[in-house]
């Protein structure tokens, strides 16, 4: 609790975005393939988003079992935050990645196997808001929430790591069913990790910094 | 906090607008100028570091409002 008023973090989110946004556009990079040149620098602001997306939906899930466990609005708040900001999240992902996806393979949308399992996840959340607004009784709420986020965040599997990987996938790693349609780690070079690994862990500070306010909004509404 | 937050604001735009007249000032010999070398990527570094930069300020000041709340 007196975490989430700490600066420290906050300054290290500042200072690991700030260093990801200038030194992502200096870094050198490989030539991987003769159409990527220069937009293989979105690996250090579009991968981020999935990153930092599944470490918050997955903070949202710790709190929604919490809550069945302790039954305190606390813990609901928690995990109502941090769904959100997960949420936004993905979307920033899907839509940065139809932007590159628009260059990269012709098109912004195209039926990847990646890209419709990440819309399907994303409609799954959108359906936690539309259960939470469909219900006026706060515990009722509350718990029904809870449940349906474990069930939400366990769709995830499926959407976003398993049948992705059954098919053939645009995305990188993405040959018959081997490899990870997402990112090939082999990709990357040393260079490129010492921007991407900051990149990741800024946003997520950022995202938990987002969600925290919202928590201590919510907190000071109740009160 | 407040005051502070606005001449905060009023420096940054200070030294938005003086990058802007001195790339003008070079605007004639653009081989040397850094903002215009390697296909101008270094105009979207700026823009995406103004971003970063605006959010997190943005952010912060909801964080110092909301902890101004919590300590009425």
């Amino acid at each position: 609790m007196n975490m989430i008023r700490k600066a420290w973090w906050k300054w290290v989110a500042f200072l690991l975005l700030f260093y990801t946004s200038i030194y992502g556009f200096i870094v050198k990079v490989p030539k991987l393939d003769d159409r990527l040149e220069h937009s293989i620098r979105n690996m250090f602001f579009h991968v981020p988003m999935w990153f930092a997306m599944m470490i918050l939906l997955f903070v949202s899930v710790w709190y929604a079992a919490k809550f069945l466990r302790t039954t305190s609005p606390i813990d609901d708040f928690y995990s109502k935050a941090f769904a959100a900001t997960g949420t936004l999240y993905g979307f920033l992902g899907l839509s940065t990645g139809a932007i590159w996806a628009n260059y990269q393979w012709g098109s912004p949308w195209s039926g990847d196997p990646k890209q419709n399992g990440a819309a399907i996840a994303m409609l799954i959340y959108l359906a936690y808001f539309v259960l939470r607004g469909s219900m006026t009784d706060e515990d009722k709420r509350s718990r029904i929430a809870a449940v349906y986020n474990i069930f939400a965040f366990f769709m995830l599997f499926p959407t976003l790591w398993i049948l992705p990987r059954l098919t053939e996938s645009l995305h990188p790693g993405g040959q018959g069913s081997e490899g990870n349609p997402g990112i090939n780690g082999k990709d990357m070079d040393a260079n490129m990790r010492s921007v991407f690994y900051p990149a990741v862990i800024g946003w997520t500070l950022l995202g938990v910094w987002v969600s925290t306010l919202k928590i201590r909004y919510e907190i000071l509404k109740a009160k | 906090m407040k005051k502070y937050f606005k001449s905060f604001l009023l420096v940054l735009f200070a030294i938005v607008c003086c990058i802007g007249a001195k790339a003008q000032d070079v605007a004639a010999n653009t081989n040397t100028d850094v903002m215009r070398s390697n296909g101008k990527i270094f105009v979207v570094m700026a823009v995406v570091a103004t971003i970063v930069t605006g959010l997190f300020v943005y952010v912060y000041s909801i964080d110092k409002k909301i902890s101004k709340l919590e300590n009425k």
